[in-house]
C-alpha cells in the first residue's frame, strides 16, 4: 500500500492503494470513470488511452507508481472542454464513430496529436492515430474527422 | 422532402465520442458477483475426476448438474453443450464457472482445479464429413465427359473478428426473472437458447441489448453459449454475476471464420467454360452450430458472378477438434468469391485469352438462371460499374506498365454480389419477423430485435420512419432491444436488417400515417415472403435471396523487392445497394468491410496448431491500424428493389467479400505468380517466387 497523490480531471486526489495496480482498474473502479475502455489490457488496442500531462498513454499498461503526482485527464474530463465540442463535431461530419468501443482512446488520441501538431499532413494523422485500433471504419473516416477537427478548430491548439 | 440517402449526424456520435455510453464492462451492481471459466486443458478425451479446491464463503462451482433444463445451447444445429459433463472435442472446453466477489481469489481458484483426464487421439484432419450437400443444374457431371478440363486448388484460412470489445454479460434475477443485459447481435437467439437451458417459461427470461462494441458475426451464435451458462449460475445463486471475457480468452475460445479449401474443375468447350465443378470443404471445428448454413452459402456462391450453364457442386462441414468456427460477416461468402474469382481469371491464363473479356462474356445479367436455378430478377449494373472502375482507377494503362518484369507493383479487381436476406426460406420458415410501431400523441416508438453495433441501426431506423411520416426524427424513438418490450424481428445477420426488417417497418409506418389524427395505437407487421420466392433447401432450387447486393473493388499495391511487405496504395469500390438509407453510414459500412476483406486477402494470419490458436491477443494477430489501410474512394449506385425501405438492398457484408480476391490479384500481377490461398504473407510470396 502507498499514498497517491496525482491530478485527475483537474481534481487533486490523494488515495491510500497497491501502486502496482493499473490506471485503467483505478479510473473505472475507483473513480467510475467508465470512458477508458480494456479491450486487450496489454497495450495494443488503445482504448484505455488517457491523457497523462497531456501526453497519451494506455491506462491499462500504466501501473498507479507512474501517475504520482501527475495530471491525468480521461475522456469525461476531455469532453467538458471547448477542444472536445470541435473534435465531436467533426467526428459527426465525417462518420467517423461507429461501435464507439474504440471512440474516446481515439479521440484522446485526436487531441495528443493535434496538441502536438495542429496542422498534421494524412501521413502525421495516421501516425498519430496507429496506436489505436478500430476494427469497424478502416480507418478513413477518422483521418477525415482529424483533418475536418484541425480546420475548424484552427487557432485552438 | 429531403432524398433519403442524404447523410445527418448519428444519433450516437455525442454519446459514444464522450465517453458516456454504456457497454455491458460499464454496468456495475450492487452486490456484483464474477464468473470466470474453467476450461479443459486436453484436445481431446474424456474427464474422469475433477476436484475443485476448498471454496471460501460466498464462493460457487456452477457445471452441468446445476443446469435445470437441457444441457444444448440451442444454436441452428444444436450439438454444442452449455458445459460438458464428461467428453472434451477441443482445447479449452469450458467446465464449469467459478464465481465470487474477488477476481483475484478467483484466478487462484481455477489454477488450483485439478482435473484428471482420460486423452484420446484427436483428429484435425478433415475426414470427418459431418454435413454434405450436393447439387446440380444443366447436365450435371455428365458435362464434363469429353471436354477439356482445367482443375485448380484454393484455401482460405481462419479469420477472426477481433471486435474491439470482447465477449460478456452482466445477469441479475429480478423476482423470478432471469434477466441478462449483453454484447449481443440477436436477443432473441439468446432467450431462446436460455429458456431451453433453463427449461423455463418465456415470460421468466429477459434479454436486453447493451451498446455493442463490434461484433460482425462474433456476436451472433457465441453469445447464446455464455448467456446460457450465466442464466444457470444466476438460477442457482441468485445474485448478480458478471460474466467478461479478456482478450486472451476471447481469441482463444470463440467462434472465426470457416478455413476452406475449394477444389474447382471446368469443363472446356469452344475455349469457353461450358460446366464447373466445385468440392468446397470448410472446417466446422469441434461443434457444427451455423456450419452448415454457412456451407450452404458458399456453395450457392460457387460460380461467383458469372452464368455457368452446367454445374457439379458438392461440399461438406468437417468436424475436427479444433475451436468451433461460426458466423464472420459475409458468411462463407468471402471464401468462395476468392476462389471463384481466382480461378476464372486462372482459367482464362490458361486458355490464353484476355481475363476481362473473358469475365465479361460470362457476366451474369437480368433475367439469367442463378446458380440455383433462381433468376436474377433486378437490373445488373455491373457492367456500369466495371466500366466506371476502369476509367476512374485507371486500370488498363496501370495493368500494362505493371506488367513490366521489375515493377513490383500491381492492380486486382474482383468482381462479387451478396444474397440480401437468410438463405432460401429461411425468412418464411424460420425467423418470421415481426415489426411493432407505438404511436403516442406526436411520437412514435421502433420496436424491434434489430441491434445497433455500429453500423448505424439507431440512426438509419429513425430516419426511415421520421422521412416517410414528414416528422422529426426527434420524434422517433428507437432503444436497445429489450426482449420483454420489443416483438421477434429476428437475428442482426445477413444484411437482412434494412431490407427485411426496415422494409417491414416501412410498411408500418406507411399505416401509422394513414392513422395520424389517432392519438395512442400500435400497428404490427409480420414477414411475408414474395410470392415469386420458391425455393427448395434440400435440392438447392429455386430463388435462393429475394434480392443480390453488387460490388466492384479494384486495388493497387506494392510488394518490397525484399522483404516482400504488402503496401497497399488505393482501392475504389462500387456498390450496388439498391438505395442508401444514409450516405455516410454506407461509406462507413464500406470501407470497413473493405478493410477487413483487404486485411483476410493478405495481413491477416490464424492458425492452430494441434488444436490450439497460436495467436492469442492483439499483438500475435495482426489487424490493421491507420499505416496499413489505403484511401478508399466509394462510389453508390441506386438500383431499387421493390420490398426494401425506399428500395434499399443489404449492404453490412458486401463490402468485405471482394476485398481478398482483389488484392491477391494485384499481388498476383506484382510478384508474377499465381495466387492460390490466402492471406498472401510475406512468407507465402517468398515461397511462390523461390519455387517460380
Amino acid at each position: 500500500m502507498a499514498k497517491i497523490k496525482f491530478k485527475l480531471n483537474n481534481q487533486f486526489v490523494e488515495m491510500e492503494t497497491d501502486p502496482n495496480r493499473r490506471l485503467l482498474d483505478v479510473l473505472r473502479d475507483d473513480f467510475n470513470l467508465t470512458g477508458p475502455k480494456e479491450g486487450c489490457g496489454e497495450g495494443e488496442c488503445g482504448a484505455c488511452a488517457v491523457l497523462m500531462n497531456h501526453e497519451i498513454v494506455n491506462s491499462c499498461c500504466t501501473p498507479l507508481a507512474n501517475i504520482i503526482e501527475k495530471e491525468i485527464i480521461t475522456i469525461e474530463g476531455f469532453s467538458k472542454t471547448k477542444k472536445f465540442e470541435v473534435i465531436k463535431d467533426a467526428y459527426a461530419k465525417t462518420g467517423g464513430v461507429q461501435c464507439g468501443f474504440c471512440t474516446p482512446g481515439m479521440i484522446i488520441a485526436t487531441e495528443s496529436l493535434l496538441n502536438k501538431n495542429p496542422h498534421p499532413t494524412d501521413f502525421e494523422i495516421k501516425i498519430g492515430l496507429s496506436g489505436n485500433l478500430c476494427r469497424c471504419t478502416g480507418y478513413n473516416l477518422i483521418i477525415e474527422a482529424v483533418k475536418e477537427a484541425a480546420k475548424a478548430g484552427d487557432g485552438l491548439w | 422532402m429531403k432524398d433519403i440517402s442524404t447523410s445527418i449526424n448519428k444519433v450516437d456520435n455525442d454519446e459514444k465520442t464522450s465517453g458516456q455510453a454504456k457497454y455491458v464492462a460499464d454496468i456495475k451492481l450492487e452486490g456484483m458477483l464474477y464468473a470466470f471459466t474453467v476450461r479443459a486443458k486436453i484436445v481431446k478425451g474424456k474427464i474422469l475426476n475433477i476436484e475443485y479446491p476448498l471454496l471460501p464463503e460466498g464462493y460457487f462451482v456452477v457445471d452441468y448438474r446445476d443446469i435445470p433444463g437441457q444441457n444444448i445451447v440451442k444454436v441452428i444445429f444444436n450439438d454444442m453443450p452449455v458445459f460438458t459433463e464428461k467428453e472434451i472435442t477441443y482445447l479449452y472446453e469450458p467446465i464449469a464457472l467459478l464465481i465470487g466477489p474477488d477476481k483475484n481469489v478467483l484466478s487462484k481458484l481455477i489454477e488450483a482445479v485439478h482435473i484428471v483426464y482420460q486423452e484420446d487421439e484427436p483428429l484435425f484432419d478433415w475426414t470427418d464429413s459431418v454435413v454434405h450437400y450436393h447439387f446440380d443444374k444443366g447436365e450435371g457431371k455428365r458435362a464434363f465427359s469429353g471436354k477439356k478440363i482445367i482443375e485448380f486448388n484454393y484455401e482460405t484460412s481462419y479469420q477472426e473478428q477481433a471486435y474491439i470489445e470482447p465477449q460478456g454479460f452482466i445477469g441479475y434475477m429480478d423476482k423470478e426473472k432471469v434477466t441478462l443485459i449483453g454484447s449481443i447481435q440477436c436477443p432473441y437467439y439468446v432467450k431462446k437458447a436460455v429458456v431451453q437451458a433453463l427449461g423455463e417459461r418465456e415470460q421468466n427470461v429477459r434479454i436486453i441489448q447493451a451498446n455493442v462494441g463490434g461484433a460482425f458475426g462474433g456476436k451472433e451464435e457465441f453469445p447464446s453459449l455464455i448467456g446460457c451458462q450465466l442464466a444457470v449460475a444466476l438460477k442457482k445463486i441468485k445474485k448478480p454475476i458478471q460474466l467478461i471475457y479478456e482478450r486472451e480468452e476471447d481469441m482463444l475460445v470463440t467462434t472465426k471464420r470457416h478455413p476452406s479449401r475449394v477444389h474447382f474443375k471446368a469443363a472446356i468447350k469452344d475455349n469457353k467454360i461450358y460446366a464447373l465443378s466445385a468440392d468446397v470443404g470448410i472446417d466446422g471445428g469441434a461443434n457444427i452450430g451455423l456450419s452448415g448454413v454457412v456451407l450452404s452459402r458458399a456453395l450457392i456462391a460457387c460460380t461467383g458472378v458469372y452464368t455457368i450453364e452446367h454445374l457439379d457442386i458438392s461440399g461438406d462441414v468437417f468436424r475436427t477438434n479444433t475451436v468451433p468456427n461460426g458466423a464472420f460477416r459475409g458468411f462463407g461468402a468471402p471464401q468462395m468469391f476468392f476462389a471463384i474469382e481466382m480461378f476464372i481469371e486462372h482459367v482464362a491464363l490458361e486458355l490464353k485469352v484476355n481475363p476481362l473479356e473473358f469475365k465479361k462474356d460470362i457476366l451474369a445479367k437480368q433475367g439469367d438462371y442463378t446458380s440455383t436455378m433462381g433468376i436474377f430478377r433486378d437490373p445488373v449494373l455491373m457492367p456500369l460499374m466495371i466500366k466506371k472502375a476502369m476509367e476512374v482507377s485507371n486500370y488498363q494503362e496501370k495493368r500494362t506498365k505493371y506488367d513490366a518484369l521489375d515493377s513490383y507493383k500491381g492492380i486486382g479487381m474482383s468482381w462479387f454480389f451478396h444474397g440480401c436476406g437468410f438463405t432460401g426460406s429461411g425468412e418464411k420458415n424460420i425467423i418470421k419477423a415481426k415489426v411493432r410501431l407505438k404511436k403516442v400523441f406526436e411520437t412514435v416508438e421502433i420496436l424491434i430485435a434489430a441491434v445497433d453495433m455500429g453500423q448505424g441501426v439507431k440512426t438509419t431506423f429513425r430516419k426511415l420512419v421520421a422521412n416517410i411520416l414528414n416528422i422529426d426524427i426527434e420524434q422517433v424513438i428507437f432503444n436497445n432491444p429489450d426482449t420483454d418490450a420489443v416483438p421477434d424481428s429476428g437475428p442482426t445477420v445477413a444484411s437482412r436488417t434494412m431490407m427485411i426488417v426496415g422494409g417491414l417497418v416501412a410498411r408500418a409506418t406507411v399505416e401509422v400515417k394513414k392513422r395520424w389524427a389517432e392519438e395512442k395505437f400500435i400497428v404490427e407487421k409480420e414477414y411475408e415472403q414474395p410470392s415469386y420466392i420458391k425455393y427448395d433447401e434440400e435440392k438447392f432450387k429455386g430463388d435462393a435471396y429475394p434480392a443480390y447486393s453488387w460490388g466492384v473493388n479494384v486495388v493497387e499495391v506494392e510488394v518490397d523487392k525484399f522483404t516482400y511487405q504488402v503496401k497497399i496504395n488505393k482501392s475504389w469500390s462500387f456498390y450496388d445497394i439498391g438505395k442508401a438509407i444514409d450516405e455516410r453510414i454506407v461509406i462507413g459500412q464500406a470501407d470497413g468491410g473493405l478493410a477487413q476483406g483487404l486485411a483476410y486477402g493478405y495481413l491477416e494470419v490464424m492458425n492452430h496448431k494441434q488444436g490450439k490458436i497460436m495467436q492469442k491477443n492483439m499483438t500475435d494477430y495482426i489487424i490493421p491500424t491507420a499505416m496499413d489501410m489505403c484511401p478508399m474512394e466509394t462510389y453508390l449506385y441506386e438500383n431499387p428493389y421493390a420490398y426494401g425501405p425506399y428500395g434499399a438492398k443489404g449492404v453490412g457484408e458486401l463490402s468485405l467479400i471482394g476485398g481478398a480476391p482483389a488484392v491477391a490479384k494485384a499481388i498476383e500481377q506484382a510478384i508474377k505468380r499465381r495466387v492460390f490461398k490466402i492471406p498472401v504473407t510475406p512468407e507465402y510470396i517468398m515461397e511462390l517466387i523461390k519455387n517460380g
